[in-house]
């Protein structure tokens, strides 16, 4: 087994999770394969019941894959119970143990290892200032707020230096001030300890500030693997783009593919360059998308033609809804600037330009 | 405060009923304490306060020695029904739901079911013919039986805990490195503390107060209390009885007492 690749911490290979049987039988997981490299912030993104908490309580071992291998560092934990694992978590609810202290909590891992109390000790005091919690070393779990558990929940699951951190929505229960905090707080703390981490969320947004690398996963299988920059501006398919920011869906048709690049004649009958996802399968119709922050409404000219339906001011930028000649409606973002309007009314017409790398056709 | 509409409290006849009910239930206890301090030797005429018939219960040899049996059988029973409960109750509830898992709970529950009466008699059968195959015929018939049927007490009050307890939290412990005895020893043990303490108490309780299975279980100068008790209002009857009865009742009022505030204290 040595003589896989060093680089990958976590190697999913094919792992299926079915509960269930029969008629009521559900794949929860369907032969998911991924790769997480060292030292990475990996994040497993998307809806509710799309598989990421199963296949990270595979990978931390509080469930059993129904098949499939599982390789930590290159050696198969799929069939150890979590003790044996090197891999700890922080959990959605935290779960520190209402009759410990915070410093016996933090120290909890390295007690049950065997390690001798001195080193214990000193670990649980570097724990306690990594995360800035030594005034609280002695307090219950129920007498600090629910940023400090948090705090102590991410100090408890690194005190025993684990190869892997798995974090399993941790940021949800915070509200929106504290999670700004602890996003960067969780990056600074991923970089400073460089151990891998492996984040789930629902949350597009958290995923792209703060992952390395993201996989978007809907029901039981992981659609794309990319960087933030890759998942946002080349999703592969239509869940991907929807799922992730706003996006204009057109369709047209697409020729003169070479190198990932296209010519796709929209409804218009006008051609524009696209970048194509990989594994798209020229037949007939293909669906393009633009970004709202790729385009820009004009006047006159642009590579679509409509009417301004609505027009909605967000400080920072105005959305201009245009109700497309061919029926849809497709948003334009455009920047705000202190001294001018966007410049159009409802009911006027308007020509939409796109950007010369603003469009990319989906596979599916 | 606004009511609600269908506030038993609002109906007709509540009060009367409820005040009926309180005297029904307590006008003889009251009566009992009352007549325990009663300096007569009849059990039914008052000669003013004295406290001679507690003397005289706590120097008869009789009464001491049934009292030592009854709390010996009782923190032996309750121990023993305790150590299986809890080993029930995990059983029962860190499981996924399984066919013939509700079938266990009636089982494990069956003395709350089966008539006292059955029971006695079925283990006088079985205990005598024991008895002659071994010989020995000393206090751990009384106190297998009682084990026996003080688990349901204590079964009930450690599962209800262990349904409420966070399973996260073990999981947390099995993730931390702690393999499933630490992570029992370290977590569950402690957050179950309190609930293993007040099914100790019930079971010993129950212990202490039997009679009907006590009776038919004891060999000879095998008397606990209840049975002793039982024994005197047969002869002739002494104001003794009112001052046992009102002991035993303050031990059980002190226990209650003791087992609501354990099982309030949050952990």
């Amino acid at each position: 087994m040595s003589d896989r690749p060093a680089r990958n911490a976590i190697e999913v290979r094919s792992v299926s999770k079915i509960f269930g049987s029969g008629e009521a039988r559900f794949a929860a997981l369907d032969r998911v394969s991924v790769e997480i490299r060292e030292n990475e912030f990996f994040t497993l993104l998307g809806p509710s019941g799309c598989g990421k908490t199963t296949l990270l309580r595979l990978i931390a071992g509080f469930d059993f894959p129904s098949e499939g291998e599982i390789f930590l560092h290159g050696e198969d934990i799929a069939p150890l119970p979590p003790f044996k694992r090197p891999v700890n978590t922080v959990f959605q609810s935290y779960a520190l143990f209402p009759h410990m202290t915070v410093a016996e909590n933090i120290g909890f891992g390295l007690e049950m290892l065997g390690k001798p109390r001195a080193e214990i000790e000193a670990r649980v005091a570097q724990m306690l200032k990594l995360v800035r919690m030594e005034q609280l070393a002695g307090r219950r779990t129920s007498q600090i707020s629910g940023g400090q558990q948090q705090r102590v929940a991410l100090a408890r699951a690194l005190a025993p230096q684990p190869k892997v951190l798995l974090l399993d929505e941790p940021l949800s229960a915070l509200d929106f001030k504290l999670r700004k905090e602890m996003q960067i707080e969780l990056k600074r703390l991923q970089h400073e300890t460089g151990i891998t981490f492996i984040f789930v969320t629902h949350d597009q947004e958290e995923a792209l500030t703060m992952s390395d690398r993201i996989a978007v996963m809907s029901a039981g299988k992981i659609l794309q693997v990319g960087t933030p920059w890759d998942i946002y501006d080349k999703p592969a398919e239509r869940f991907v783009a929807d799922f992730i920011g706003e996006t204009n869906f057109l369709t047209g048709t697409v020729d003169g593919i070479a190198n990932g690049v296209g010519r796709a004649r929209l409804g218009s009958g006008i051609e524009i360059p696209a970048t194509i996802a990989e594994g798209f399968a020229p037949n007939g119709a293909a669906t393009i998308i633009v970004r709202p922050e790729h385009a820009r409404a004009v006047k006159s000219g642009g590579h679509l033609a409509g009417t301004v339906e609505t027009i909605v001011y967000f400080g920072t930028d105005t959305h201009i809804h245009v109700r497309l000649d061919q029926g849809d409606v497709f948003t334009v973002r455009q920047q705000n600037s202190r001294s001018q309007s966007c410049g159009f009314e409802i009911g006027d017409r308007a020509g939409i330009e796109i950007a010369a790398d603003g469009a990319q056709v989906l596979r599916d | 405060m606004a009511r609600r509409p269908f506030d038993i409290r609002a109906q007709p006849g509540f009060g009367f009923i409820a005040l009926i009910t309180f005297f029904a239930l307590y006008l003889p206890i009251a009566a009992l304490v009352a007549y325990s301090f009663n300096a007569a030797e009849s059990l039914s005429h008052w000669e003013g306060l004295s406290l001679r018939w507690f003397v005289s219960a706590w120097q008869n040899t009789a009464v001491q020695d049934a009292a030592i049996r009854s709390l010996m059988l009782a923190v032996w029973a309750a121990a023993l029904a305790t150590i299986a409960a809890t080993m029930a109750a995990l059983a029962t509830t860190r499981t996924a739901p399984y066919r013939g898992l509700t079938f266990k709970y009636a089982f494990i529950n069956q003395p709350l079911m089966v008539p006292e009466i059955v029971t006695a008699v079925a283990l006088l059968i079985v205990f005598s013919r024991i008895k002659v195959w071994t010989g020995y015929s000393g206090m751990g018939y009384l106190i297998l039986a009682h084990t026996a049927f003080c688990i349901p007490f204590a079964y009930l009050p450690i599962r209800a805990r262990l349904e409420s307890m966070d399973l996260t939290l073990e999981r947390a412990a099995a993730d931390l490195y702690a393999t499933p005895w630490k992570a029992f020893r370290h977590v569950t043990l402690p957050l179950l503390r309190p609930a293993i303490i007040a099914g100790f108490m019930l079971a010993f309780v129950i212990s202490l107060d039997d009679v009907v299975i006590t009776e038919f279980v004891k060999s000879g100068g095998q008397d606990t209390l209840p049975t002793y008790m039982l024994g005197q209002l047969r002869r002739e009857t002494s104001p003794e009885i009112n001052a046992i009865a009102t002991v035993f009742l303050a031990l059980s009022v002190l226990l209650v007492t003791v087992f609501f505030f354990v099982n309030r204290r949050k952990p």
